[in-house]
């Protein structure tokens, strides 16, 4: 039972993390009872299971995570989407309207184009088939109107903050609806330009500065003081 | 050609006990390294090792192109080191060589065993590897820059993977070869290692070394790597740390 680091202290790919007695979290490799970081990340504890959380890396589908796609191609049973990601992700006609059957491919594309943007939810990813998505469920689907904006898939869960209060403060400051997925993409709509770009910078603040203290009320007042300048013009 | 900027064979290449650029047997060349350089691939990776210039990208795991390339089972990893037609005295093509091609293959399987590219199966990781300027020792230079830009695009390594290169030159062992004691030593032995697992994932030789000479070599290049891999972490700490804190 010993452990070599702290919580939160940065760690390399092969670093020493903990000796027998750990659990093997995320982003860890166990070899001879000794747990190893593999990537490059803050050292994170739960009980007895030791986790890298990574400050770089690309999105890996996980089943249960919302994503934003876009539909590159359609089929005859469903369409393909590019989800940010090294798979292409299916949606099968079945996730989409809710009973199988057969289509041509026109009324297909009356559903869902080539180039529209969805909300959508994994539910079938084991990294020997491609990930299957659904657009079933409150609030899933295409997606209308805003601006898209990627930024790094490892920063996701901050710009959620804990119990989502990130977004919810960038919500409000603006007025600002935001559509956040796992994958790395995020659509921001609203009805005034100025107060959609007020969040669109907040959150690429928020990308930026991902790991430093006090970022929730710095982002607060830069958004803040975009707001307001603009108001007293 | 002109012989005019040619530079002739010294007569010695050890002289009281110096080498012809004032080291000593075991001494490395000045090295600095920088991640995160480039802005548009997903980890990238800038190392000057002497006077050699190394520029590493990688971009991925992303979709295998062509389709056939995907492994079922894990990443295949692309391995494409290059010397820019300005890199070396004469100019050369920049057309990929048959040196270019052996050294791209031996740079991959260097790199290979500290990826977990399993995790990742159907996809490809692609490392590209730019010699900007060379004075010997590039694919050394390059495996350790290659690795570099791998851990910062955030791919999973057991281990990050250092490289340096020892040899014989008027029948004495030195450390980090350069061009002229390349070309007129006797003999020449890149190694990559594993510095935390101590495996070594690369070695080559050309040239003759006795037993003997050949066990002092690989404890002389295994120590000298794992400072080069001390030197891997430092800058990568660099990058994201300022003082203790995260920046």
């Amino acid at each position: 039972m010993t452990i070599f680091v702290e919580k939160r202290q940065l760690v390399l790919p092969g670093d020493l993390m903990a000796e027998n007695g750990y659990e093997m979290g995320v982003n860890v490799y166990r070899e001879d009872g000794k747990i190893y970081a593999l990537k490059v990340g803050l050292a994170e504890l739960e009980d007895r299971k030791i986790s890298v959380v990574p400050l770089k890396g690309c999105y890996v589908p996980h089943v249960g995570d919302q994503v934003i796609g876009k539909i590159v191609d359609v089929g005859l049973s469903g369409w393909l989407l590019d989800i940010n990601t090294a798979y292409q992700a299916m949606l099968p006609l079945s996730e989409a309207i809710g009973r199988r059957q057969t289509h041509v491919k026109t009324e297909l594309t009356s559903i869902l184009n080539i180039g529209d943007l969805v909300l959508a939810k994994v539910i079938a990813f084991d990294r020997t088939r491609d990930p299957l998505l659904t657009i079933r469920g409150p609030g899933l689907g295409r997606i209308t109107s805003g601006r898209t904006m990627k930024i790094s898939s490892t920063k996701i869960p901050r710009l959620i903050g804990r119990k989502g209060s990130m977004v919810s403060m960038i919500k409000r400051e603006t007025g600002c609806e935001i559509i956040i997925g796992q994958n790395g993409v995020v659509v921001v709509s609203g009805r005034s330009p100025l107060k959609v770009k007020a969040a669109l910078e907040a959150i690429s603040m928020v990308e930026r500065e991902a790991h430093t203290e006090g970022l929730t009320d710095r982002v607060k007042e830069h958004i803040r003081r975009i707001v307001e300048n603009v108001e007293l013009q | 050609m002109s012989s005019y900027n040619k530079v002739e064979a010294p007569k010695k290449l050890i002289k009281n006990g110096l080498r012809v650029d004032g080291r000593k047997p075991e001494e490395l060349r000045p090295i600095k390294m920088e991640v995160g350089v480039l802005d548009k691939a997903d980890g990238s990776a800038y190392v000057e090792h002497g006077r050699n210039k190394i520029l590493v990208a990688v971009y991925g795991p992303r979709e295998a192109h062509p389709k056939h390339i995907a492994l079922p089972d894990r990443a295949a990893l692309r391995c494409r080191y290059h010397m820019a037609p300005f890199s070396t005295e004469e100019r050369r093509s920049p057309a990929p060589s048959r040196r270019d091609m052996e050294l791209s293959k031996v740079i991959r399987e260097a790199l290979e065993p500290s990826i977990l590219t399993q995790l990742y199966p159907r996809t490809t990781i692609d490392v590209f590897i730019e010699i900007l300027q060379s004075d010997g020792g590039t694919r050394c230079a390059g495996i350790t820059g290659a690795s570099l830009a791998l851990a910062d695009a955030g791919i999973p390594l057991k281990d990050m993977v250092a490289a340096c290169a020892v040899g014989k030159v008027d029948g004495k062992l030195v450390l980090d070869l350069n061009d002229l004691e390349d070309k007129y030593g006797e003999a020449d032995m890149p190694i990559a290692l594993m510095p935390n697992t101590g495996k070594i994932t690369l070695l080559q030789m050309d040239g003759d070394l006795s037993t003997e000479e050949f066990n002092t070599a690989i404890e002389m290049a295994v120590e000298a790597c794992k400072k080069i891999g001390q030197m891997q972490r430092e800058s990568i700490r660099r990058k994201y740390l300022q003082g203790d804190k995260i920046a």
